[in-house]
């Protein structure tokens, strides 16, 4: 084991799958010769060459349609968005080739190709730039939509997305790319839908995706020690395909269900997971599902009014207590 | 171009006063004082998000919307800070907005890429790469179906002629004869990346309007009297022909894409960013300019730095001074009809937590 950092985490990642597979090719903005906006694709172009690491000029629905239609032919590009908010201009690239053409010409043609970049909150850059699209992607059938919480969790499910033959959107974070933690010194990958609980606890679980996880993981610790509960943290990871069994049988455990969850609230992610738990597991339940969402409003820029549109630890803590109550 | 040719001898500018000139001085010396003074502030952690400084590029802003009357409507990209300054937004409120004060122009809900006025025809601050190009497009459709001779100057630079929108922006404003004026802003770098590993293109970006019959041509950015000039022809066309022009205006930014833009002086040399400084500064040189026509002297140029010194302070007080928006603000100014409490805002959930 190693300890890194979760943006390491996704370098090795990439590096792994371009020494691995030759029709791996990254593409995106500052990706080769700037190292990407936020390090990501650092010293790529200098490993692999700039047939391998290529920059493309800032045109989101071009380059992405691009690199859609190469993977028809079996190339494996691995685009990077600078921000995921930029896909809004390749929208139709995305939704309606990546994610119907397979459909459309009856499982004739499919696109192995990976869509990556930021998707968060948080870092006051205002309401262009912190948008978290895994709810509107994975509402589309033919998509995949992961979001890594840690760089275990990055490297393993970067690593099977660009082996995937689906069209497979990896949702990153920029707070999390600093973060620190452990990492096999071998290859491995971690399969997509297939949640993972995160902590273990008795009395309610917490299930979310992508930093959210983060945040419920410091609650739980809050919980504990100031409150005396035992909560059980789920991490979704991918959001589709979604791992239902891992969600109902820590709900059958608990009995409660509290949904943390970055996204805006209306048809959220979250809103999904509660039908789910709903459907299949009401007479487990011991108290109404709840849910915590980012404040329903395009993201503040002021840096102390954005703390408070996500989901905080404090604000999880108080969602749980009534939950629990 | 004309390397030899004197705008100063441009209609435009010969009937210039010697008190407009010095404004021009001012309004330069305003926005290079107001970014140092944000600069310094963001340095020190009072701000968030990003911060794109428009230093060096004074001439294009100040130069453009001068010749901008009541009918003409200006809107940009997240560098818009000097834009902002120079449609004549205060120093105070554009401050408190980098701050995320509730003084701020947006009430702190923007950020510096996200900076508005309305009421002086200035449309933003727009985060998104080009996202302004179409709105531009529509202030002038705006304008010509309500029967209004006027213009919109729509700003853009050299990485976002690359996007779609623009290109769809300038046939709907050619085929529909919009008074659209797209001012790309070349400073020769989109973030890391220079014109020439961009963008495909025979003589120059602005040339691309040939393919949609649109009038192009360029300006030299560091002449505030040619860009003035070469505006001017591109308004009076918007004016009295209802049709679209684009001007590219070769100018430079001295620092980084944004103050986060750790390589700023890695895809480009140090003597590069000192070439430019010392020999094609937009506000030395129009300074020198009007001391060599004996419009002022040295000591009134001091006078008016200093002047523009004091008042970036007293901004960045103003800022400090003032408080953040309540909690209650996020969930203000979402819907028109909620926020003015009428009928339409009364009927259905419009806000969905808890
Ligand atoms: C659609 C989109 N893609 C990418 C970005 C990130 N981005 C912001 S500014 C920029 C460079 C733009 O360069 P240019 O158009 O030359 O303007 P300049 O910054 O030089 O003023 C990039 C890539 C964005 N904001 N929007
Ligand atoms: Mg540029």
């Amino acid at each position: 084991m190693r300890t890194i950092t979760y943006r390491q985490a996704l370098n090795e990642a990439l590096a792994e799958e371009l020494t691995r597979d030759e029709n791996v090719v990254i593409m995106g903005e500052e990706v080769a010769e700037y190292n990407g906006a936020y390090k990501v694709t650092e010293g790529l172009l200098d490993r692999f060459g700039p047939k391998r690491v290529v920059d493309t000029p800032i045109s989101e629905a071009g380059f992405i349609g691009m690199g859609i239609g190469a993977s028809m032919l079996g190339v494996r590009p691995v685009m990077e968005l600078m921000f995921w908010s930029f896909a809004y201009v390749a929208f139709d690239q995305m939704i309606n080739n990546a994610g119907c053409v397979r459909y459309m010409s009856g499982g004739l043609i499919h696109c192995p190709i990976v869509v990556r970049g930021p998707a968060n909150g948080g870092t006051n850059v205002g309401a262009t730039h912190s948008h978290t699209p895994e709810n509107f992607i994975a509402n589309t059938p033919g998509l995949k939509v992961v979001c890594p919480a840690t760089p275990y969790d990055a490297k393993g499910l970067m690593k099977t997305a660009i082996r995937d033959n689906d069209p497979v959107y990896v949702m990153e974070n920029t707070l999390l790319y600093g973060e620190s933690g452990d990492v096999p010194d071998e290859e491995y990958t971690i399969p997509l839908g297939v949640a993972d609980v995160k902590r273990e606890g008795s009395d309610l679980s917490i299930i979310g995706h992508g930093r959210a996880v983060i945040t419920a993981l410091q609650a739980a610790e809050v919980l504990e020690k100031e409150h005396q509960l035992s909560v059980e943290v789920v991490d979704l990871r991918s959001v589709r395909p979604l791992d239902e069994e891992t969600i109902l049988s820590s709900v059958r455990k608990t009995n409660r269900a509290l949904l943390v969850d970055e996204n805006k609230p209306f048809c959220a992610v979250s809103s999904h997971i509660a039908a789910v738990i709903q459907e299949k597991a009401f007479d487990y339940l011991d108290a109404p599902i709840a849910r915590l969402n980012a404040l329903d409003a395009p993201a503040i820029y002021s840096p102390p009014l954005e703390k408070i549109q996500l989901p905080n630890v404090d604000a999880v803590v108080k969602k749980a207590l009534h939950v629990c109550s | 171009m004309n390397a030899t040719k004197d705008y100063a001898e441009a209609p435009i500018n010969q009937q210039l006063s010697a008190e407009e000139k010095i404004s021009f001085l001012r309004e330069m010396m305003r926005i290079r004082r107001f970014e140092q003074a944000s600069l310094k502030q963001y340095q020190q952690g009072k701000m968030g998000g990003f911060l794109h400084l428009y230093i060096g590029q004074e001439s294009v802003a100040v130069g453009t919307v001068s010749l901008a009357g009541d009918n003409d409507h200006i809107i940009t990209a997240y560098r818009d800070h000097g834009h902002a300054l120079a449609v004549g937004m205060s120093m105070n409120e554009c401050m408190a907005e980098l701050y995320g004060k509730a003084t701020g122009c947006s009430k702190g809900k923007g950020g510096s890429m996200h900076f508005f006025a309305p009421d002086k025809r200035y449309w933003g601050g727009h985060g998104i790469v080009a996202g302004q190009t179409p709105l531009g497009a529509g202030l002038a459709y705006g304008l010509k179906y309500q029967g209004i001779t006027g213009s919109c100057l729509c700003y853009l630079g050299d990485g976002a002629i690359n996007q779609g929108a623009y290109h769809e922006s300038l046939n709907l404003a050619a085929l529909f004869d919009l008074p659209v004026i797209y001012v790309i802003e070349n400073n020769g770098y989109s973030m890391g990346t220079s014109q020439q590993r961009s963008s495909a293109f025979k003589s120059c970006l602005a040339e691309r309007a040939d393919g949609y019959n649109i009038v192009w041509d360029q300006a030299n950015g560091e002449d505030l009297y040619e860009v003035r000039a070469k505006a001017q022809v591109a308004i009076e066309r918007a004016h009295e022909e209802s049709r679209p022009s684009v001007l590219e205006i070769d100018t430079y930014r001295y620092y980084g894409h944004s103050v986060a833009d750790a390589n700023s002086k890695k895809y480009r040399s140090p003597e590069e960013i000192d070439r430019y400084k010392q020999h094609h500064d937009p506000v030395n040189l129009w300074q020198q300019r009007l001391i060599d026509e004996g419009v002022i002297d040295t000591d009134k140029a001091k006078e008016i730095d200093l002047a523009a010194k004091e008042e970036a302070k007293a901004s960045v007080q103003f800022a400090e001074d003032s408080a953040f928006p309540e909690p209650e603000a996020i969930l203000e100014d979402v819907y028109y009809e909620v926020d003015t409490d009428s009928e339409a805002g009364q009927t259905g959930r419009h806000f969905f937590n808890d």
